[in-house]
């Protein structure tokens, strides 16, 4: 019974740690954009779903179905304007990803400074769907089975398309090759783009999930960014089973240490975790030596 | 606010750019008085400094302006404001802090935000002579501070006053064979965090409590599932976390759901945050917390209301209506005073009596000892409930099982 409510809890904290991840997968795996805004833009959709359950009593359920496309469209945009210059100068990869932590850098004061005008400095928290439900005799809230879901569902579906279909594989062709890529008519640019947005909507999905049982306020990005990069390494950069994988053994690494050792611990025991992993598997857990 | 804020900042410059000439005449008859802050509009502190510091600043700047101003001998001068942000970070605050008194040359400074950057600006504040009225500090040795600083007040207590208060609650349930002798302790494995929960321990120890559950958590945590099962299982009859509200809030919505119900349920930092009862509604009942409130005294029904109006939204019943009235002490001691002398005013903060939102405050050795340091959530409201010996005082109640 005790293993079963360990696993059972670990895998809702670790549905969480995967749903944050999700995105960040995309931008830094495929697009090579190390996004160091991205936390704000979780941040910044949670704030968009609070406010139209609060102010308008919209479900954040109906909110996703808003607040995703246009984050999808957000991202494609800032992906052209922004990031397509650093791509056209860079002439390596390594370049492309320094300038690109410095541009999104800039990026993440400019949305935190404007959601700190509209918003406000204070913590934002409110409870849609805190219903308990009991799962093999654990109780468990539904909100966060939701994210789960959606993380589940959502990681599986973008993997088999980018395993699977003919785009998805031009999509990782980019990812491992950009020039090469180009050499057998993929357009590179355009394959950038629609990973950077799709990370960029993924993100956005997980800001309106999360705000259902997180408090949060408008400077608190940096630490979801933090998590994400934690969960994309030690799953393997690109990967989005490895990001599933990764948030699950999280989730279940840190409940099983605050139920069985000390709560105190959960902190050591992820980052002993990510260590471990990293130190077998230099690339993480699905990540493919890139040389 | 925002208009007010502009003007202020625009005059400073103007007063910069034509120099020292007409500074100088302004000390014969005083145009405006300058306050300064540095606060954290950015970075993790934010949160709470917006609400327990930040709000009753403005709203009070807001006030006194309205009535045109501090009485200065028989004329009222106006407030100007010099504010910077200190980004959560104790550098940018010392750095403020040092522009503040030296080159904006400011007539008082408020303090910034937090046990930590407060202790850490006090030797400014002491070395320039500013008095220092702080709330947002709770450390155990403020009585030791407060000697060393005559220059600095200390309002809000103790963490050994908070547990201390705490525990009798528990101990006066108890006599009346309401509750057991076990308990469930938790706490936040940060400064305050710390030392709520060792001073808890002590006080626990002293009223013969058993503590059959004693955990911390690192700092950020908002997955209080795996802890919250484990305190559940000791069957501890009263359950207490010294939390940050983050934490606070998670505790609360995860109790919840897993059904949690001791007879005692206590969380900290937060619980006297009307964020409880917007997102907890009905289950707010019965819920007790550090801080708290007078909720029937008309100025404080006042200071609500006004609160409301200014930000559009409420404030917190612990910090926020005591820092409103650390600002009318200071107000009241300028004006008792007559100008801009303030060794003066450090006296009659000292030894004064003032008429605030809070009631009558005078302090003891430079500390503010009538301030409520347990509360809970009854009716829709948080009130004060320990010490029960300050006015306005209630009884407490059991809490109510979750409603699902």
């Amino acid at each position: 019974m005790l293993v079963v409510d360990i696993v059972l809890t670990g895998l809702i904290i670790g549905g969480i740690y995967s749903l944050i991840a999700l995105g960040l997968t995309l931008q830094y795996g495929v697009a090579r954009i190390m996004n160091l805004s991205y936390g704000e833009f979780l941040v910044a959709a949670a704030l968009i779903a609070f406010s139209l359950y609060t102010g308008m009593a919209l479900s954040p359920l109906i909110g996703i179905l808003i607040v995703v496309p246009t984050a999808f469209a957000l991202n494609w945009l800032v992906f052209e304007l922004l990031l397509t210059p650093l791509v056209r100068r860079a002439r390596h990869r390594d370049m492309l990803e320094v300038d690109s932590i410095l541009a999104t850098f800039g990026m993440l004061f400019v949305i935190q400074g404007v959601a700190l005008i509209i918003f406000g400095g204070q913590y934002f928290s409110y409870s849609y769907l805190s219903i308990p439900v009991s799962v093999l005799g654990s109780a468990l809230a539904v909100n966060r089975l939701v994210a789960l879901a959606f993380a589940t569902v959502i990681g599986i579906a973008i993997y088999l398309a980018l395993t699977r279909t003919r785009t998805g594989t031009a999509i990782r062709a980019v990812a491992v090759d950009p020039v090469s890529a180009q050499l057998v008519a993929i357009d590179v640019r355009r394959a950038s783009a629609f990973a950077y947005a799709l990370g960029g909507a993924l993100v956005a999905a997980a800001g309106v999930l999360v705000s259902m049982f997180l408090t949060f306020h408008a400077s608190m990005g940096v630490e979801f960014t933090m998590k994400a990069l934690i969960v994309v390494i030690m799953g393997g950069v690109g990967n989005m089973l490895g990001a599933l994988v990764a948030g699950f053994l999280l989730g279940i690494g840190e409940t099983a240490v605050a139920r069985l050792l000390d709560p105190g611990l959960t902190l050591a025991a992820t980052y002993a975790l990510f260590l471990a992993v990293l130190l077998i598997r230099p690339t993480g857990l699905f990540g493919r030596s890139t040389h | 606010m925002q208009s007010g804020f502009g003007r202020a900042w625009f005059k400073a410059a103007l007063v910069g750019a034509i120099g020292l000439g007409v500074a100088a005449t302004t000390a014969e008859a005083q145009q405006s008085i300058k306050i300064g802050w540095a606060i954290s509009k950015t970075g993790p502190y934010v949160g709470g400094a917006t609400m327990t510091l930040l709000n009753p600043y403005k709203l009070w700047v807001r006030d006194v302006n309205a009535a045109g101003g501090i009485n200065l001998g028989g004329k009222k001068v106006p407030i100007e404001v010099i504010e910077y942000d200190d980004r959560s970070n104790s550098d940018e605050m010392i750095k403020a802090l040092e522009r503040l008194i030296n080159q904006d040359k400011v007539d008082f400074l408020f303090p910034p935000w937090g046990t930590g950057f407060s202790l850490a600006s006090a030797p400014i504040f002491a070395r320039a002579g500013y008095p220092q009225i702080l709330v947002t500090a709770t450390t155990d040795r403020s009585p030791e501070f407060a000697k060393r600083w005559p220059n600095s007040f200390w309002l809000l207590g103790t963490a050994t006053e908070m547990a201390e208060s705490a525990v009798a609650t528990f101990t006066k349930l108890r006599s009346e064979s309401k509750i057991g002798d076990t308990i469930a302790l938790i706490g936040v494995a940060d400064q305050f965090g710390i030392e709520l929960s060792t001073a808890t321990r002590i006080a626990l120890g002293k009223a013969n409590f058993k503590i059959v559950y004693d955990k911390s958590y690192p700092i950020g945590t908002q997955d209080m599932q795996p802890i919250l099962t484990e305190a559940m299982r000791s069957g501890a009859d009263v359950f207490m976390a010294a939390s940050y509200p983050p934490d606070t809030f998670a505790i609360i919505d995860q109790a919840k759901v897993l059904n949690y119900n001791p007879k005692v349920f206590f969380t900290s930092v937060g619980t006297a945050f009307p964020v409880v009862k917007q997102r907890f509604g009905a289950n707010a009942e019965g819920i007790m917390g550090t801080g708290g409130w007078n909720a029937d005294s008309p100025s404080l029904k006042d200071y609500l209301r006004r609160h409301v109006e200014a930000h559009g939204s409420e404030p917190d019943r612990w910090a926020s209506p005591v820092t409103y009235s650390s600002l009318q002490m200071l107000q009241q001691a300028i004006e008792k005073v007559g100008k801009i002398d303030r060794a003066a005013v450090i006296k009659e903060l000292q030894s004064g009596t003032f008429d605030t939102v809070y009631g009558k405050v005078k302090l003891v050795e430079n500390r503010f000892l009538d301030v409520f340091q347990t509360g809970q959530w009854q009716g829709g409201e948080y009130y004060g409930i320990g010490p029960s010996r300050l006015a306005g005082s209630r009884a407490p109640v059991m809490k109510p099982a979750w409603k699902q």
